[in-house]
């Protein structure tokens, strides 16, 4: 009986160790959420990282060395997003990793990332990943603290005080709203309905009648993702809440006016990237250049429409494709250092200036304002 | 008052789904009696293929159709690969291969169609109606009326037509029902190609409102079993009781207590009936055979 | 000289333990390892409840979630050691289970499925909700074990990787011994008598509520710490660890592997392991794959891989 157990585990490790055998110049890690309850953020990202290493090395690669992406798909569970952590370090030996597309994998993967001193550009939104600081890990979306900071800055405006949060329970809604509800004194904003809904859930209009009926509110913010956003705004539609209405930016694809119906979204404002409004943007803004060949690239390549989570993941791997560069070695450190002296690098999200006190590189003017107007994006000036 | 009004609409529409969902469960428990956690699946699909075919350019009936007889199909296959090769193992094993093919099913699902999430027009517009001061969706009736039909059919078939008894004869006993002449498998083959319908049935019917996407099979399994067992498994009448009262309760909850905890107060209103009536609202008395 | 199965059990887990390591090409196979030893823990638990005592459970990683947020609140709210917490952890979880399982450990089959499965979607629910305690969905920071320093102190000087590989292996064999000596009990064998027939048991004289709900506590402490083993272990843990899909995998690792032994259940927790490592290169597949196993070992080796692996290489059933 040992001896058949044995073999058995010894059989299987030998194919656990088949899978890392091909050599290249540059390996590059990532552990993305292309299946699971977040396939619809790593999805698209999934498909950019390995579209961009493609064209890189058609291009010739980097320095004239091949890159290798070394991709795993951790659905979204952070604990198998720590197990390619660290099979990516150990075992892959790889230069730097991208991925974590939710917070939960984040911060799994952060941890390794930081005791082993291998850079690590995250995919996710929440403020705590980089703040404060830590020496090896960046990131590249928008904290959602930005995009409460943007949607209140926009009530504020309109000269509203009074609105009413609708959000998923999912760790994209969940820390929205409580970093909305940190925020939200600053614009001297009262939030007086706070209702909930689970990302599974088929309808929301218990939830929309509460807040139609509480006295004096003025707007109505929805920090969610997936279908559950799309619902809301139909149930909005349906009881005639006739409220500004502001989505998140984790609903920013053209995907969402489908699944809403422009019916329903005519009106809808979100905080957004360049890269929904591409067509919009004016010849010498600066990011032109990068999102209208990162479109271009992507829906040649995969015939669905760009959203803004497979423009976070262009953006990390041109962030780190300009740090190899510049840093003229896949030595870890070196790579660290030269990712930290980026600067004025254009993106789709934004352009981004790291320093060794702020490792987002973004503020609030790379947020734009926009507003669906026709079954379109458009900007608000 | 119309906010009353309004949670009811609200939890009478969700609440249809799962009695579909449901009602699902009970044809394939009365048959063989195994739970069929993939029962979720063949919601997904009916959507899933529904979308497919309908943006091919298919007309939405047909591409409804197409699934479900596609789904249909899908059941009876479930039934001769995993099922009756799987008689007489016990009730983890049975949960075992059906979640297996449901984990299965969702990875073929995922490779056939994409990963993104999808619905296809409402069948009569999405223009709400105005009752009392609350609101409803055309899409919503449809729901409704879907789940009713099905089981006022069900009931039928079960207590009027003699294939319907033939299904109940073989669940209460299978050896029993055989020594009278009744073609067990065939019933189990039909109990599975009914349930599969009905499953993707709901599926076409519900995507207009919860949308579609591979992975959302699961939520709606764990809704309508949960359903299933409140109103008393293997009874129609239980599940479509079951389905609305769970709808009810979530709307209810979410309106009137914490939208948060919604989903809570169907497992505890669960968790307290099971404590007084281990059966279920209307479920049968069981007794062990020794 | 022949072996029990007791001894059997304990020598192979602990060459596995021991030599495995020699084989490893670099330190990602420690934690593999160590996942394997921690999901070798839980199914143990599940074999108890399961295996022995023909009950079944939905909701055991409401269990693992206790435990692991025990282990990440209790340091920081009561300045308790994690190691503490830990057993706090286990503490709470037979509690709970204890209350839980008085009424529902009347109803069966199916019943007792839905029934353990709210208990299990209620501690999720509330570790996603109340984001003032656990921080939510996005999850929570874990304190140091701190056990690999004091080693240092005394000269052995394990990496992380190492330190939770040995440190979750050697849980796991004290764990199955626990089990097993079980097994042997008067207890075990009244669990294994109610589980032939409660009518049967009752009838001569086994207190069928209390060995079921005895089995059911023991169960859940298994669960509790390897909750607390996986929290201490990844220093970061997430209300996943509490969701219906964990507390499948858990019945699916026992159940598959063989549910009537412990290490039938600790191989089929290793084949889950090590499937989704190996698929990566086929990671489109791998949904397919995985349903596909389960399924076809279901149908076919009904009694679980290793009985059946066992059956044909020996011929007969031990």
């Amino acid at each position: 009986m040992t001896k058949t157990l044995t073999t058995t585990a010894l059989g299987l490790l030998a194919v656990l160790g088949l899978t890392g055998t091909a050599v290249a110049d540059i390996k590059i890690g990532a552990s993305i959420a292309a299946t699971g309850p977040a396939a619809f953020l790593g999805d698209p990202e999934a498909k950019t990282l390995e579209m961009l290493v493609e064209e890189l090395n058609a291009a010739g690669g980097i320095n004239g060395e091949k890159v290798e992406l070394v991709l795993y798909d951790d659905g979204g569970d952070p604990n198998k997003a720590r197990t390619f952590a660290t099979r990516l370090v150990e075992d892959d030996e790889v230069s730097a990793i991208i991925g974590g597309s939710t917070t939960g994998t984040t911060m799994s993967i952060l941890s390794v990332a930081e005791d082993a001193e291998v850079p690590f550009i995250s995919l996710a939104g929440a403020i705590d990943i980089i703040d404060p600081v830590k020496p090896y890990t960046f990131k590249t979306p928008h904290t959602d603290r930005m995009a409460c900071q943007k949607i209140f800055e926009d009530i504020q405006k309109r000269g509203l005080t009074k609105v009413g949060m609708i959000s998923g329970t999912d760790g994209f809604g969940a820390s929205m709203q409580a970093q909305c509800k940190a925020v939200v004194a600053d614009y001297g904003i009262e939030i007086v309905a706070d209702e909930t809904y689970d990302p599974k859930d088929a309808d929301m209009t218990a939830q929309l009648t509460k807040i139609k009926n509480t006295e004096g509110v003025q707007a109505l913010v929805n920090p969610g993702f997936g279908q559950g956003p799309s619902i809301v705004t139909r149930n909005y539609k349906q009881l005639a809440l006739d409220l500004p209405f502001y989505q998140s930016h984790g609903v920013a694809s053209d995907g969402f006016i489908a699944l809403a119906g422009a019916d329903a979204a005519e009106g809808v404002r979100l905080p957004g990237t360049a890269l929904l409004v591409a067509d919009l943007l004016a010849d010498d803004d600066a990011q032109k250049p990068a999102v209208t060949a990162y479109k271009a690239a992507f829906e040649a390549k995969t015939g669905a429409a760009v959203s803004t989570f497979g423009g976070y993941a262009n953006d990390a791997f041109l962030i780190l494709a300009d740090a190899l560069r510049r840093a003229g070695s896949s030595e870890p450190a070196a790579i660290r250092d030269a990712i930290e002296a980026t600067a004025g690098l254009a993106g789709t999200t934004g352009v981004y200036t790291f320093s060794a006190t702020d490792h987002l590189g973004l503020d609030l003017t790379a947020f734009r304002m926009l507003e669906i107007k026709d079954g379109k994006w458009t900007l608000v000036e | 008052m119309s906010e009353l009004l309004q949670f009811l609409f609200s939890g009478i529409t969700v609440g249809a789904v799962y009695a579909l969902v449901a009602l699902g469960f009970t044809i394939i428990y009365n048959a063989s009696d195994v739970v069929n956690f993939a029962q979720g699946e063949f919601v997904m699909l009916g959507g899933m293929i529904t979308w497919f075919a309908h943006a091919q350019g298919l007309p939405l009936p047909l591409a409804a159709l197409i699934a479900i007889a596609a789904t249909a199909a899908l059941g009876v296959a479930m039934n001769k690969l995993m099922i009756e090769p799987a008689r007489g193992a016990p009730v983890v094993s049975l949960i075992i291969i059906t979640i297996g093919a449901s984990i299965f099913i969702q990875g073929a699902a995922q490779l056939v169609f994409d990963k993104q999430i999808h619905s296809f027009p409402a069948f009569s517009g999405d223009d709400p109606i105005r009752i009392g001061g609350a609101t409803i969706l055309p899409q919503s009736l449809w729901v409704i009326g879907g789940a009713l039909v099905v089981f006022l059919a069900l009931w039928l078939f079960f207590t009027r037509t003699l294939l319907g008894r033939a299904v109940l004869a073989t669940s209460n006993n299978r050896l029993a029902a055989q020594l009278v002449g009744i073609n067990t498998n065939f019933v189990m083959t039909l109990s599975f190609a009914l349930s599969a319908a009905i499953g993707a049935l709901a599926g076409v019917l519900a995507t207009p409102i919860t949308l579609t996407a591979y992975s959302v099979g699961i939520g709606f399994a764990l809704k309508g079993f949960a359903g299933a067992m409140l109103g008393g498994m293997g009874n129609p009448k239980g599940a479509l009781v079951g389905g609305f009262l769970i709808g009810l309760f979530e709307a209810m909850t979410a309106g009137y207590l914490s939208s948060q905890y919604k989903d809570a107060a169907a497992f505890i209103v669960i968790l307290a009936v099971l404590f007084f009536m281990p059966q279920g609202l209307f479920g049968r008395k069981s007794t062990d055979r020794v | 000289m022949r072996l029990t199965p007791k001894s059997a059990t304990l020598i192979v887990l602990a060459l596995l333990v021991a030599i495995t390591p020699f084989f490893f090409p670099s330190g990602y196979y420690y934690r593999v390892g160590a996942l394997l030893f921690v999901n070798g823990i839980a199914v143990t638990g599940i074999v108890i409840l399961t295996g022995y005592a023909g009950q079944i459970s939905l909701g055991h990683a409401g269990f693992a979630g206790i435990g692991a947020y025990a282990c990440a609140l209790a340091p920081v709210h009561w300045g308790l050691h994690p190691a503490l917490a830990a057993v706090l952890g286990a503490a709470i979880s037979a509690v709970l289970a204890y209350l839980v399982g008085r009424p529902i450990l009347r109803l069966k089959g199916y019943y007792l499925g839905v029934a353990t499965l709210g208990f299990g979607i209620l501690v999720s629910m509330v570790l996603n909700n109340e984001r003032q305690l656990t921080r939510g969905p996005d999850g929570i920071e874990v304190a140091d074990l701190g056990l690999r320093e004091v080693l240092k102190g005394w000269g052995l000087n394990l990496t992380n990787g190492e330190f939770w590989y040995f440190f979750c292996g050697l849980c796991l064999i004290i764990g199955a011994w626990l089990a097993l000596n079980l097994h042997n009990s008067p207890t075990g064998r009244a669990l294994r008598a109610l589980h032939g027939s409660e009518v049967a048991a009752r009838t001569v004289g086994v207190d069928v509520a209390r060995f079921k709900l005895q089995a059911f506590v023991i169960s859940a402490v298994y669960a509790s710490v390897a909750g607390s083993l996986l929290a201490l272990q990844n220093k970061f843990i997430t209300p996943d660890v509490a969701g219906f899909m964990h507390s499948v995998e858990m019945v699916t690792m026992a159940v598959l592997g063989g549910v009537g032994s412990v290490l039938g259940a600790i191989f089929g927790a290793g084949i889950l392991t090590l499937l989704p490592q190996v698929l990566t290169v086929f990671a489109e597949y791998e949904q397919m794959v995985l349903g596909l196993v389960m399924l076809l070992v279901m149908i076919f080796l009904r009694e679980g891989l290793l009985p059946s692996i066992l059956k044909k290489f020996w011929g007969k059933d031990e």
